[in-house]
């Protein structure tokens, strides 16, 4: 695929090296609010995916219960989709990725869904360092439910009619860092030019890659005195990084200067090209280095983006689980019933 | 004259002091020995300290069931002794530590006081420390040995099996068993002992072809033979041994060529977690299931009603403990029953197999699977704590040679046949669709799997036109769940009393229609072994005039259930309920029934 082509000018045949069009990966119309930032995390994902060259019949979308929960079916629609249950994206996609490892699982999910009712399956996915995409389109409120504080909106911050949050927020990033996270990320749905590489890198990432999408919603939270309105995410992003993402086949040609430009392998060989800002000097292979430049940003005041961690060096949950290359589900009779010699054996245990 | 090959012993011990490895010792001689035994251990919800019980049943008659009373009362244990002694029948033993120093002399003039100095015994035997303090258990079995003249060959095999071959621990316990046995040659009048066990030959023994095993053990077997690929779970008493032999016997028996796993077992953070892992595996066409228990199943609600809504395949094993709340968690009980049949909100049925015994845990851990995948849906198994947990004589396992039953599912090469698929439409009538599962490359497979409202597309609706296709097909595949689920055991013989009872209560039941056609009432029995209530269920239950009905529950659940779904025949039934935590005894059902018949 040529990035520099604009599909408006050209005969609208552009295809990836898989052969299919860009609208191979679209799904249904989204019935979000116009305007909403999860509507954006979704084309974001279609890029990723159509730059990546990955078949859709290859991927499983995974995601909760909310506005972000619903996106999977606003994306590629050849694709298997479990729009699970509030707080559970986790779980179910656990569960499903270790039944068919061999499909990509991307899980699609909010502030409330991961941080609040599904907090816990947010932790443990991280702990076992499950493959999986995992987005928190985060907006900082309870759309669905018009309009409530979500654990993620911070301290003081207002509803739209007034009401002031009293309570702390949580940080999804610092809190995945802590967790033992392999690949925690922040962006803004309106940053194609961060997101999509970052989305690139996290599907090709070894582990669970927690990316937090500041995802502002229109509707409910885009008022002065929220910290998730387009306005505020606008005047308070700072970039951590410049990203790009370059493909295994692709020819690596750094035109940076040296020492600026840091290129991260990914497992297929593929890289994760990160431009480094003069201002930030950032190692994202050290968790105390990415967790002192978010609560200094914080301290600041500022709205943090870009890759802090990256490690692909663990085990994922698939490999501590010793499973082969074929996957469970397609095991059939004769593969799992055990042979009378060495069950009798067993029996002998109890005679 | 002594009872041969007939009595109950009722060790009474400390918990953590290490008696288990002793009883079973007792146990699986007197088995080998070619003697029907049971054993039920009562034990707390505690690691160390207090009072913990284990029942050993020996019968020739094949009673294993549990007693009120025992014949022979081991009484180690200073907290309970004063009630343990009351536990011995007219004219048994009390074999009691006599360490404890606890004048017994005038406490009970009816059974046979036998007195053994546990520690001085103990001390003769050349060890040290920590293994010492174990071989407390031992000394009594070597005194049970001389006292029932068990096999000395068949006791030190089950010793060796025991300790795993483990030379130095086998030496010093065969040490111990000896100075227990020397003790009582020395000190102890064998005539007066009333009980006497009684080696059976190749032809006479009544333990040929059998095992001794737990229902948790036969279940992990029977869903490893079943097909079971993932397994998610989170620790609960009684359930968690299930998991635990699960991975156990999958790691010997479930390994690639180059020695990677074809099965994956997760401890989940919570019961919440598992199912839910357990769903999405078992959407992505793997056999999976969960165990748990009462809390654990309170938890899964949510989930449940996605599953069967879905129309997931997918199993949740639950060993039913003492409720309500934390309840009793080492006691049992059969009252999740209404809890598993309308598991989670909104209007939900799940068909429910209930074994009555390890080897139809076994059984059922194959067939379960092959109802979930043909049914798709989410199918419980009730065991209870008492089959679980206790160890009951079966008959040896043989893994079925029924392929497995995958259900209908579409491959792509079927899709590419296929026209129209829609996941949720009934094609054949039988309430069953067809499924594609996830990785399938064909522009019909895909589809969003979601428990909000959905047409038969599988695509989001609030249409109640929509949604009564989809809900109306599930009342359709109910009627089919009936005509493949287990059938109910029964023994018709014509009688104008009838017993129906379910799960555990089989123990006793063999006995307790015994003693009541000694009584001269001839019975009928049906054991209810799955809910839907196939047309066997409806027929036995119109052909009786009174009967009884067993729920080891408070509120008769099997009782409400069969009035929900018989109504002119649940109406009828007498009910005969036992709740207080324990396995319910024969003498119990005899007397209940005997007390109605004649008023």
């Amino acid at each position: 695929m040529d990035s520099k082509i604009d599909s408006k000018n050209e005969v609208p045949i552009l295809k990836n090296k898989i052969g299919l069009e860009k609208k191979d990966y679209a799904g249904g119309a989204s019935t979000l609010c116009t305007g909403c930032g999860h509507d954006q995390i979704t084309n974001h994902i279609i890029s990723a995916f159509y730059g990546l060259d990955i078949d859709p019949y290859d991927v499983a979308k995974m995601s909760g219960i909310g506005c972000s929960s619903k996106t999977p079916g606003y994306f590629m629609n050849k694709s298997f989709g479990f729009n699970s249950m509030h707080g559970r994206m986790a779980a179910v996609s656990t569960g499903a990725k270790i039944a068919n490892h061999r499909l990509t699982h991307i899980g699609m999910s909010g502030d409330g869904d991961s941080i609040s009712i599904g907090l816990g399956g947010f932790c443990h996915v991280i702990r076992r360092n499950l493959p999986l995409v995992y987005v928190v389109a985060n907006n900082g409120v309870y759309g669905l439910t018009k309009g409530q504080f979500s654990a993620t909106s911070y301290k003081d911050s207002t509803l739209k009619s007034g009401e002031k949050n009293p309570f702390e927020t949580i940080d999804i990033c610092t809190l995945a860092i802590d967790l033992g996270c392999t690949f925690v990320a922040r962006s803004f749905s309106g940053d194609a030019k961060q997101l999509v590489p970052l989305l690139q890198a996290a599907i090709k990432h070894h582990g669970t890659a927690v990316i937090d999408v500041i995802s502002p919603c229109v509707t409910f939270n885009n008022h002065d005195g929220s910290t998730k309105s387009f306005s505020w995410v606008k005047e308070h992003d700072v970039s951590l990084q410049e990203l790009g993402f370059i493909e295994a086949t692709e020819a690596v040609n750094v035109d940076y200067e040296e020492g600026s430009v840091e290129l991260i392998d990914m497992p297929d060989g593929s890289k994760l090209k990160i431009k480094k800002l003069v201002s930030r000097e950032h190692d994202v292979h050290s968790r105390l280095a990415a967790m002192k430049v978010l609560y200094e940003s914080k301290a600041n005041g500022e709205l943090l983006t870009g890759l802090f961690f990256i490690d692909e060096n663990q085990k994922n949950l698939i490999e501590v689980l010793e499973l082969p290359q074929q996957s469970l589900a397609s095991f059939q009779g004769m593969d799992l019933r055990p042979n009378d010699l060495s069950f009798k054996k067993i029996m002998t245990n109890f005679s | 004259m002594s009872q041969v090959n007939d009595f109950v012993i009722n060790i009474a011990t400390v918990n953590g002091s290490g008696s288990q490895s002793a009883n079973t010792i007792l146990l699986k001689t007197l088995f080998r020995m070619g003697i029907p035994v049971g054993g039920k251990n009562v034990f707390p919800s505690n690691i160390q300290g207090l009072p913990t019980w284990f029942w050993v049943r020996a019968s020739k008659k094949n009673y294993t069931g549990r007693r009120e009373l025992a014949d022979i009362v081991v009484a180690m244990n200073p907290q309970t002794l004063l009630s343990d002694s009351k536990l011995v029948k007219t004219g048994g033993v009390l074999l009691y530590n006599s360490d404890m120093r606890f004048d017994l002399g005038n406490l009970r003039k009816d059974i046979l006081l036998v007195a053994v100095p546990i520690k001085q015994i103990v001390d003769s035997v050349a060890a040290q420390g920590k293994i010492k303090k174990l071989l407390a258990n031992i000394i009594y079995v070597g005194v049970l040995a001389d006292l029932l003249e068990l096999d000395r060959e068949i006791l030190n095999s089950a010793i060796k099996d025991q300790f795993d071959g483990k030379e130095s621990v086998v030496d010093v316990n065969q040490q111990a068993l000896e100075k227990g046995l020397e003790y009582s040659k020395n000190y102890l009048k064998k005539e007066n002992f009333p009980y006497r066990a009684e080696k059976q030959d190749e032809v006479n023994s009544q333990t040929k072809g059998k095992i001794m095993i737990d229902g948790n053990s036969a279940a992990a077997l029977g869903l490893i033979c079943g097909g079971a690929t993932f397994s998610a779970w989170y620790p609960i008493t009684p359930s968690s041994s299930l998991v635990e032999n699960f991975s156990k016997y999958a790691a010997l028996l479930r390994k690639t060529d180059d020695g990677k796993n074809k099965f994956a077992v997760v401890q989940a953070e919570d019961e919440l977690a598992s199912i839910c892992m357990v769903l999405g595996a078992g959407w992505a066409g793997a056999r999976s299931f969960t165990a748990t228990s009462g809390p654990g199943l309170s938890l899964m609600q949510e989930a449940i009603g996605y599953a069967y809504y879905a129309e997931i395949p997918s199993v949740i094993w639950d060993v039913q403990r003492v409720g309500p709340s934390t309840g009793m968690p080492t006691r049992t009980a059969q009252a999740d029953l209404l809890s598993s049949v309308f598991a989670s909100h909104g209007d939900t049925k799940h068909p429910v197999l209930i074994p009555g015994t390890p080897g139809e845990c076994f059984e059922f851990g194959q067939v379960c699977f092959d109802l979930a995948e043909r049914l798709q849906t989410l199918i419980f198994v009730l065991s209870d704590l008492d089959i679980g947990m206790n160890l009951w004589m079966e008959d040896e396992f043989k893994i079925s040679s029924k392929a497995y039953d995958r259900g209908k599912v579409l491959s792509e090469d079927e899709l590419k046949k296929t026209t129209n698929y829609f996941r949720y439409q009934d094609v054949d009538g039988d309430g069953i669709p067809f499924r594609s599962l996830p990785g399938v490359k064909h522009p019909a497979a895909p589809y969003v799997v979601r428990g909000s409202g959905h047409n038969s597309k599988a695509q989001y609706t609030e249409s109640g036109d929509e949604y009564l296709e989809v809900v109306d097909r599930l009342t359709v595949k109910w009627q089919t769940a009936k005509t493949l689920v287990p059938k109910p055991l029964i023994d018709q013989k014509k009688a104008k009393v009838s017993i129906v009872a379910y799960g555990s209560a089989e123990s006793a039941i063999t006995e307790a229609r015994d003693l009541l056609r000694k009584e001269g009432i001839e019975t009928n029995y049906m054991r209810i072994r799955s809910i839907p209530f196939s047309l066997e269920v409806e027929q036995f239950l119109s052909e009786g005039q009174r009967i009884y009905l067993i729920d080891l529950n408070k509120d008769a659940q099997m009782l409400g259930i069969l009035k929900m779904e018989l109504p002119q025949l649940g109406n009828q039934m007498i009910s005969l309920r036992h709740y207080e935590g324990t396995p319910i005894t024969a003498d119990k059902i005899s007397e209940f029934v005997i007390k109605n018949e004649r008023g």
